[in-house]
């Protein structure tokens, strides 16, 4: 019983302290929710005021009637499964090859997923948006997907070989002593098990392509339709004395489809991601 | 003339093995290529081309050998760039891991309903996107309506009411950024940290302290070394992630008062290339902060390359 207690005493400041930081990283959400809530011309009178009050969805509906809002989520929706779809399948295929084969030249292309995985966008925008202009490929769903593949491709390999590794490729070979041919033992033993990893990889490279900015950026440039994190951000400039209730409205209604299913897949990913470090 | 020997069975098999790996990395290997590996290598056939006014009308680039690199190296705006570049990368790789670190830390002395409040929470930050998170960080500072402004003047620091943070210097500007870049990328550094601290095994804490040594010297001498590669691979990400921090900076240049005081390597490329057109200069600039980048991680490729023959 004493010592019970002297545990949680001993707890009680960490617990404060942790409390408190969760406060203040939470806050900025909290206040996104909150000013999105506001009558939108309040702010500018009034100032902004705290929850509770007599809160209105009109910086929602405001947002929901805007048809740029939904040409841009239609947009944002293509271009991320197309990327997603392409990228899921041929990534499947690497992270069978370097899992469940020894061949020469194997050693160099993990290091290589590992070293392209580092590149970064910002580094190589120019070329690559010169590159699609070539091919007439800018402001096209299918440009920005391409470039959205190779974003996400080596991240994806590098988690999908980690849940084949960890499923023993002794099933499969047993399932060949039954008779099956190699094949047919990946898809009738391997590939079910390996279904949460790969639905976890997609949530995945669905929210990096769903909330990439740069590149679509510089690849929608020249109007048309563009992805919702670029809608966002140029919503937020066309505003003379910015509706700060429509842009928390827009922001809040881009980011909680994301919170909702990242907080769903996310223990599969910060361990994919420490995977490679911690076994070495 | 006479056919070859049809391939026995166990031979067939034996070359459909030896096949099979590089025919399933042709398709993964041929997308990134098509997406990373062809633009990478005409960026760098690009720095060594001009673009100016007659390539608008169709002509081909002119061949103008390194001197790009030579006006980027001599134009003294470069250094002020590449400067204040590597100041904020250091500080808010720096910030984010000693903050990741120490939340990691007391993630370990709390009680568990605690511990999921909190990481519930880092998870909220962490999963925000981007453009969503400027967006929320710009109406904080905002000097009208900004809170962050309201509660330092409800603390006594009356100069903050109305302080525009954007447009009263570098500094105030890039703090803001890395405030947001803070605030979205600790997370990922508490979260595997606590992850990688809960695989050091109880016994061998129990023994240190056993020996007499107390929670700090447990911590340098003991926990340290375990987490190490965990860690080393956090801060290498950190400072790649930061070093071409780009949409944070580009929207709130948005609100801020001049480019050219704001810029950091990632917008000064956009700017050079995407906004001058001068794609020659912009592929240099970004094979330089490629190089940069590579010398700044060279340790973890290493440490990587060792895996890689490992794995």
């Amino acid at each position: 019983m004493s010592i019970a207690a002297g545990a949680r005493r001993r707890r009680l400041l960490p617990n404060l302290l942790a409390l408190g930081i969760a406060g203040i990283w939470l806050f900025p959400i909290f206040w996104m929710i909150n000013v999105s809530l506001q009558p939108s011309g309040a702010i500018h009178i009034s100032g902004i005021t705290a929850l509770p009050f007599d809160f209105t969805p009109d910086a929602y509906l405001g947002v929901l009637q805007d048809s740029s809002f939904w040409n841009s989520l239609q947009m944002s929706l293509r271009v991320s499964l197309l990327a997603v779809g392409v990228a899921l399948f041929s990534a499947t295929l690497a992270a069978v090859a370097l899992s469940r084969f020894r061949f020469r030249g194997r050693a160099a292309m993990v290091v290589t997923v590992l070293i392209v995985q580092m590149i970064p966008a910002e580094a190589l925008f120019i070329s690559q948006y010169r590159m699609l202009s070539g091919w007439d490929l800018v402001n096209t769903v299918l440009g920005l997907s391409l470039l959205y593949v190779g974003t996400v491709m080596p991240f994806i390999v590098w988690m999908l070989k980690g849940f084949v590794d960890s499923i023993p490729a002794d099933l499969e070979e047993s399932a060949m002593v039954e008779g099956c041919s190699r094949t047919g033992a990946f898809f009738r033993v391997t590939f079910p098990l390996l279904g949460p990893g790969l639905v976890a990889t997609g949530v995945f490279g669905f929210l990096v392509s769903w909330n990439e900015f740069t590149l679509a950026l510089v690849i929608l440039s020249s109007g048309g339709n563009v992805t919702l994190p670029v809608w966002l951000q140029s919503f937020q400039e066309g505003q003379t004395g910015t509706d700060w209730a429509g842009v928390m409205a827009g922001s809040a209604l881009i980011a909680v489809p994301v919170l909702i299913l990242f907080t769903i897949v996310q223990k599969r990913m910060a361990s994919g991601m420490v995977a490679g470090a911690v076994k070495g | 003339m006479y056919a070859p020997a049809p391939p026995t069975p166990a031979r067939a098999s034996r070359i459909r093995q030896r096949v099979t790996p590089y025919a399933l990395l042709l398709l993964p290997c041929a997308l990134v290529i098509l997406a990373l590996g062809y633009p990478m290598a005409r960026q760098l056939v690009m720095s060594f081309q001009e673009f100016g006014m007659a390539q608008q009308f169709g002509q081909p680039p002119e061949w103008v050998g390194l001197d790009n690199y030579l006006s980027i190296l001599s134009d003294s705006y470069f250094w002020v760039v590449t400067g204040r570049t590597l100041i904020f990368t250091a500080g808010a790789a720096g910030a984010t891991m000693i903050i990741g670190v120490g939340l990691a830390v007391l993630m370990q002395r709390v009680s568990s309903a605690v511990r999921v409040t909190l990481q519930l929470t880092l998870i909220f930050a962490w999963a925000t996107p981007v453009i969503a998170a400027v967006a929320i960080w710009r109406l904080m500072v905002d000097h009208r309506h900004g809170v962050v402004n309201d509660v330092l003047a409800g603390i006594g620091l009356s100069g903050f009411q109305g302080f525009h943070w954007l447009q009263a210097n570098t500094f105030t500007f890039l703090l803001v950024g890395a405030v947001v870049v803070i605030w979205a990328s600790t997370p990922l550094v508490a979260l595997a940290t606590y992850a990688a601290l809960t695989q050091v095994d109880d016994e061998v804490l129990e023994a240190a302290q056993l020996d007499g040594a107390d929670l700090a010297r447990t911590l340098w001498h003991v926990v340290l070394p375990i987490i190490k590669p965990v860690l080393i691979l956090l801060a290498i990400l950190q400072v790649i992630w930061d070093l071409r921090v780009f949409p944070q900076i580009y929207s709130l240049q948005q609100g801020a008062g001049s480019t050219s005081e704001t810029n950091l390597l990632g917008t000064y490329i956009y700017h050079t290339g995407v906004g001058g057109g001068s794609y020659g200069m912009a592929s240099a600039l970004a094979m330089i902060m490629l190089l940069l980048l590579i010398i700044l991680t060279w340790r973890y490729v290493r440490i990587l390359s060792r895996q890689g023959d490992l794995t």
